[in-house]
């Protein structure tokens, strides 16, 4: 292959191209013009042209991952991550790159008129390094995205496990969502803790929050009340609903060591009666 | 028998069960099926989903909506590549576990829903198929 006139054709007819390209992005279908201003965009576009015009002249065009394009990946990935943020769509977000080529190539056309085939290698480089970089903004797009879900996840593991104390020597947990083995651990050694903090003798584990219980999950809960009875602390389970003891009877799992409860108020009147509080209603109060 | 609708869903991962759980839950309540019988479909597909991702390797639930005259039906089938059961009577048998759980899981769902079918070859794949009428 010959070596590239890419970036004398560039260089050029820069302002031209930069202004093209406004004019493109901003006439493309969905362009956010809520999003984005229009000096910011200009601005944004001149900034990734220099960088653009800089890989080329390097004269490797196919390996986006040198060192001599490190600049212009450095800046597409903030402006993607910067994008993901203002609220733009994956493909809005790269629009931004292919949208220089309508302008790039209707400059080559123009540059390049008497020579057919030099203007198909060079449309054909182009295009295959603009597509190349305009899937990494793609990919830095979806990547910002996971991190907001990675992100949020954690935070749900930390909301999801209050032990609250009831009473003396009396503390709940009241479980919520689904219950797979990462949770379950995170709340299992909550539970215990708080026990041991608040030295209490009854904890009550309640499922109302729980949607389904399978034999996982029944598994985690008897295995939570052995760990509990071993540290001193008896368990009480409330909150079975009516369709889950249904379900439960048919998957055969057996609960009869643990006091269950159909709902909190009850287990909490059992876990009172145990540590020998008595509740007492004063008949002058309606 | 017409089948009016049907859904598949890979199983790869823990989270993909919970997907599971929602699915079959969302097609109980189009098919009217009462609460306790939602509850019991959804958490057969719960063990066998789970079961196809730690047995089986992961693979595909597929989930039929069907009618046979007046009354409709919801199969899920669940389909792996893994390495198979060797022994579904003993599979089957309350207590039995070839891993760390509780050993309810198959049996249980069996008896959670109307229908159960279990086809199943060494180092090919194990397909099972529930179905709940209402």
């Amino acid at each position: 292959m010959s070596k590239t006139q890419l970036p004398g054709i560039i260089k050029k007819a820069k302002d031209k191209l930069q202004a093209n390209w406004v004019q493109q992005q901003f006439d493309a279908v969905g362009m956010r013009r809520d999003l984005i201003k229009t000096d910011e965009l200009t601005k944004q576009s001149g900034d990734f042209l220099n960088q653009f015009l800089a890989g080329v002249e390097s004269g490797n065009m196919v390996d986006i991952k040198s060192p001599a394009w490190a600049p212009a990946l450095e800046f597409l990935n903030t402006i993607s991550r910067q994008r993901e943020r203002m609220g733009f769509s994956p493909s809005e977000t790269a629009q931004f790159v292919f949208s220089l080529k309508e302008p790039l190539f209707a400059q080559l056309r123009t540059d390049l008129k008497g020579s057919p085939d030099e203007l198909i290698e060079e449309m054909n480089s182009a295009t295959a390094l603009l597509d190349k970089l305009g899937l990494y903004v793609t990919e830095v797009f979806q990547s910002a995205r996971e991190d907001v879900i990675k992100r949020q996840q954690e935070e749900m593991l930390e909301l999801s496990t209050p032990v609250v104390k009831m009473w003396d020597g009396i503390v709940a947990l009241p479980l919520i969502g689904t219950l797979d083995s990462a949770r379950t651990s995170v709340v299992m050694e909550s539970l215990l803790q708080r026990i041991v903090e608040t030295g209490s003798e009854i904890a009550i584990i309640d499922i109302t929050g729980v949607p389904t219980v399978d034999t996982l999950v029944a598994q985690h809960l008897l295995k939570t009340v052995a760990a509990a009875r071993l540290m001193g602390a008896d368990c009480i389970i409330s909150g079975i609903r009516p369709q889950i003891a249904q379900t439960m009877v048919h998957l055969a799992i057996d609960l009869s060591a643990v006091t269950t409860k159909a709902s909190l108020a009850e287990a909490l009147k059992v876990a009172l009666q145990r540590t020998g509080h008595r509740v007492v209603r004063d008949v002058d109060v309606k | 028998m017409p089948t009016l609708k049907s859904e598949v869903l890979p199983v790869v991962s823990e989270n993909d069960i919970v997907y599971v759980r929602q699915a079959v839950r969302k097609w109980a309540i189009e098919i009217k099926c009462s609460l306790v019988d939602q509850t019991k479909v959804v958490t057969a597909a719960s063990e066998l989903a789970r079961n196809l991702l730690i047995y089986g390797g992961g693979g595909e639930v597929t989930l039929v909506h069907l009618q046979e005259g007046i009354r409709n039906g919801l199969r899920v089938i669940f389909a792996d590549q893994g390495p198979g059961i060797p022994d579904i009577e003993q599979a089957l048998k309350d207590g039995f576990t070839s891993g760390k759980g509780m050993g309810l899981g198959l049996g249980g769902a069996k008896r959670l829903v109307n229908e159960f079918d279990i086809e199943s070859e060494v180092n090919k794949g194990t397909r099972i198929t529930i179905t709940k009428w209402r």
